[in-house]
C-alpha cells in the first residue's frame, strides 16, 4: 500500500521539477511572501515607534504584529498556488493517455490518488520549508513566541491539504488543465468565503456556513491553538476531496 | 490463457463490442483484426481491466478480470493505442516507473531494463527525454514498457503503427520470438501485420466475430470459387459465348482483352478445356493464370456489409 503510494508520489513529485511549474510557483510565492513580511517587518517597528513615543504601554507583540498576519497572507497566497500545482495531476494523464498505465497495473485506485495527492502535499511542504527563514529572522533579532509559528504551520498546511483535495477532485474531472486550474481556484474561493453570509443567514445556517468555511478553522491556529475540531474538520474536508476523486475515476471506467 | 465469452460492451446505447466469445491458448499469438471502430480497443481494454464490461465474463491466467482485477494486471503487458508515456522523463526512468509499477523487485529492475532496451533497440536513446523521440522511438519505449516485467499475457494494441518499414520487421520478429512462453493478442487493421505474426486471426466487425480461424483455413473457406484470368488477342462475342457454356463456368467477365472466369465452387478441374476451346475459336492466348484471393479481399468480403 505505501510502496506503490510512493512510486506514483516520487514520480509525480520529481515530474514537478523537471518541468518548469515547482520553480515558477515556489519564486512566485517566496516572491510574494518576501514582500508580505518585510511590509509587516517595517509596519510592525513603525506601530512599535509610535507606541513607544506616545507612551501607550508595551506596544503590539510580535505574534499579533508579524507572524498573525504573515500565516494568514500566506493561506490567501496558497489559495492562488494550488491550482497551479493540482492542475496537472489527472488531467495531464488523460491527455497523455498515461493513465491507461496506472490503471492497468497491478495497484489500486486509492494508491494513485494517495500518490498524487502526496506528491502536491510534498512541494507545498518545501514551500513551507523555504518559509522558515521568517521565523529564523524572527527569533535572531527579537523574541518571538514559539507555540503560535508552530501551530501557524500546522494550520496552514492542512488547510493547503483542503485545497490540494479540491485541486486533485478537479483535475480528476477534465483532461484541460486549464478548466482544473480555474475550477480549483473558483472551488477554494467559495469555501473561503463561504462564511461571509454568516451574518445574513440566519443563527443555525449561520452557525452551518462558518463551520464549512474553510478559512474560520483556522482562526484558532493562528493563535496558537490546537483544537481537535478544527484539525478534525480539516482532515475530513480533504478525505471527501480524495474520496469524490475516487468516485470520479471510477465512474468515468464504466462510460 | 484467455478466455472470453458473452462479452457486451455499452457506450451509452451504442455496442462497441456485442456478445463477443473467443479463447486464446497458453503460448499462441492472436490477431485481432477489423476496421477502424470495430471493437478491437474496447475489448482490450476489457482484457486488461482498463474498463469493465457492461455484460459477460472474461478470465485472463485464471483469473476472473471483474472480481480480481489486481492478480489480472499483474499478468498482462499492455500497450494501448496511445503509447502511454510521460515526455518528461529519460526512457530509462520511465522503464523503471513502468517496472516499479508491476512490482518488479528493486534489484532485479536494472536487468529487466537492460533486457526490454536491448530487445527493443533502444539501446541509443536510453538516457534521452521521451518528449524528444520519433514517434516510432516512442511507439518502442511504450512496448518495452509493456515487456519489462516479463508478462504471461502481452496485449499489442497496433503495436507497430508509426514505425519505419527497418523496425516494423525488427517488432514483428521481436513478437514473434514471444510465442511459447507468452500468450499475446494483438490488433491491427494492416493485413500483413498479421499475416506475418500471428498464427490466428479473429477477424472483428461492428463489435462482432465474424471469422476466426488460422489464416490458411480461412483464405481457403471464404473463395467462392476459383478465379483464372485469360489474356487473349482476340476477344471475340462468340469465343466468349463458347466459353460461358462450359459447365463449371459461372461468369464470364470481358474487359478489353482480358476475360475474366469465375467458376462455380463445386467445379472440377477444367483449365485444359478453356485453354483448348480458346485456342480452337482462334482468340490468341496470350496468357492463363489463377487469381489468388488476398487476405485483403478476405478481409473487405468479412467486413463489408451487404446491402
Amino acid at each position: 500500500m505505501i510502496k506503490n503510494t510512493w512510486i506514483i508520489a516520487h514520480r509525480d513529485f520529481k515530474a514537478y521539477f523537471t518541468s518548469p511549474i515547482a520553480y515558477i510557483v515556489i519564486a512566485g510565492f517566496l516572491g510574494i511572501m518576501g514582500w508580505m513580511f518585510f511590509f509587516n517587518l517595517t509596519h510592525f517597528n513603525l506601530q512599535n515607534m509610535q507606541y513607544q513615543q506616545f507612551n501607550m504601554g508595551k506596544g503590539v507583540s510580535i505574534t499579533e504584529g508579524i507572524i498573525r498576519p504573515l500565516y494568514g497572507n500566506m493561506n490567501v497566497i496558497f489559495l492562488f498556488m494550488v491550482p497551479f500545482i493540482t492542475m496537472r495531476l489527472f488531467a495531464e494523464e488523460k491527455k497523455l493517455h498515461t493513465i491507461e498505465l496506472l490503471m492497468t497495473s497491478p495497484i489500486h485506485l486509492s494508491e494513485i490518488i494517495l500518490g498524487k495527492f502526496f506528491s502536491a502535499f510534498l512541494l507545498v511542504l518545501v514551500m513551507l520549508g523555504l518559509t522558515v527563514i521568517y521565523p529564523i529572522v524572527l527569533f535572531a533579532t527579537g523574541n518571538p513566541e514559539w507555540g503560535p509559528i508552530i501551530t501557524s504551520y500546522i494550520g496552514t498546511l492542512l488547510l493547503a491539504g483542503c485545497y490540494l483535495s479540491i485541486g486533485v477532485l478537479f483535475s480528476s474531472m477534465t483532461e484541460n488543465q486549464i478548466v482544473a486550474g480555474a475550477l480549483t481556484f473558483a472551488a477554494g474561493l467559495f469555501f473561503w468565503l463561504i462564511s461571509w453570509a454568516t451574518q445574513t443567514a440566519g443563527p443555525v445556517w449561520g452557525e452551518i456556513l462558518t463551520y464549512l468555511s474553510l478559512i474560520s478553522h483556522y482562526n484558532n491556529f493562528g493563535q496558537g491553538l490546537l483544537n481537535t475540531s478544527d484539525i478534525f474538520y480539516y482532515l475530513s474536508f480533504i478525505g471527501v476531496g480524495l474520496f469524490l476523486t475516487h468516485r470520479v475515476l471510477d465512474s468515468y471506467r464504466w462510460r | 490463457m484467455i478466455l472470453v465469452s458473452h462479452l457486451t460492451k455499452l457506450y451509452g446505447a451504442r455496442a462497441a463490442v456485442n456478445d463477443l466469445s473467443f479463447e486464446v491458448k497458453k503460448g499462441e499469438i492472436v490477431g485481432f483484426l477489423g476496421p477502424n471502430g470495430a471493437g478491437k480497443s474496447t475489448t482490450m481494454k476489457v482484457l486488461t481491466g482498463f474498463m469493465p464490461a457492461t455484460d459477460g465474463k472474461v478470465s485472463v491466467g485464471g483469473f476472473d478480470v471483474f472480481q480480481n482485477p489486481i492478480d489480472v494486471k499483474r499478468n498482462i503487458g499492455f500497450l494501448p493505442e496511445t503509447p502511454p508515456v510521460y515526455p518528461e522523463m529519460s526512457v530509462k526512468d520511465y522503464l523503471e516507473f513502468a517496472a516499479q509499477l508491476h512490482q518488479v523487485s528493486s534489484e532485479l529492475i536494472p536487468r529487466a531494463i537492460g533486457s526490454v532496451v536491448e530487445k527493443t533497440g533502444l539501446g541509443d536513446v536510453r538516457n534521452r527525454l521521451i518528449g524528444n523521440l520519433s514517434k516510432g522511438y516512442r511507439q518502442r519505449v511504450g512496448l518495452a514498457q509493456a515487456l519489462v516485467h516479463n508478462p504471461q499475457v502481452l496485449i499489442l494494441d497496433e503495436p507497430t503503427v508509426g514505425l519505419d518499414p527497418k523496425q516494423i520487421i525488427d517488432i514483428r520478429e521481436l513478437i514473434k520470438s514471444l510465442a511459447g512462453d507468452h500468450t499475446v493478442i494483438l490488433s491491427s487493421h494492416i493485413l500483413p501485420e498479421v499475416t506475418a505474426t500471428c498464427q490466428r486471426i479473429i477477424v472483428i466487425n461492428q463489435g462482432r466475430i465474424v471469422a476466426e480461424d488460422t489464416i490458411e483455413r480461412l483464405t481457403t473457406r471464404l473463395k467462392k470459387g476459383l478465379i483464372y484470368s485469360l489474356i487473349v488477342k482476340n476477344p471475340s462475342p462468340e469465343g466468349i459465348s463458347a466459353l460461358k457454356k462450359i459447365e463449371g463456368i459461372s461468369t464470364v467477365v470481358a474487359s478489353g482483352n482480358k476475360l475474366v472466369i469465375e467458376m462455380k465452387p463445386s467445379a472440377k478441374e477444367i483449365r485444359d478445356q478453356i485453354v483448348e476451346l480458346a485456342v480452337s475459336k482462334n482468340m490468341g492466348v496470350l496468357e492463363f493464370s489463377a487469381e489468388k484471393v488476398s487476405l485483403e479481399e478476405i478481409f473487405l468480403q468479412l467486413t463489408t456489409v451487404e446491402s
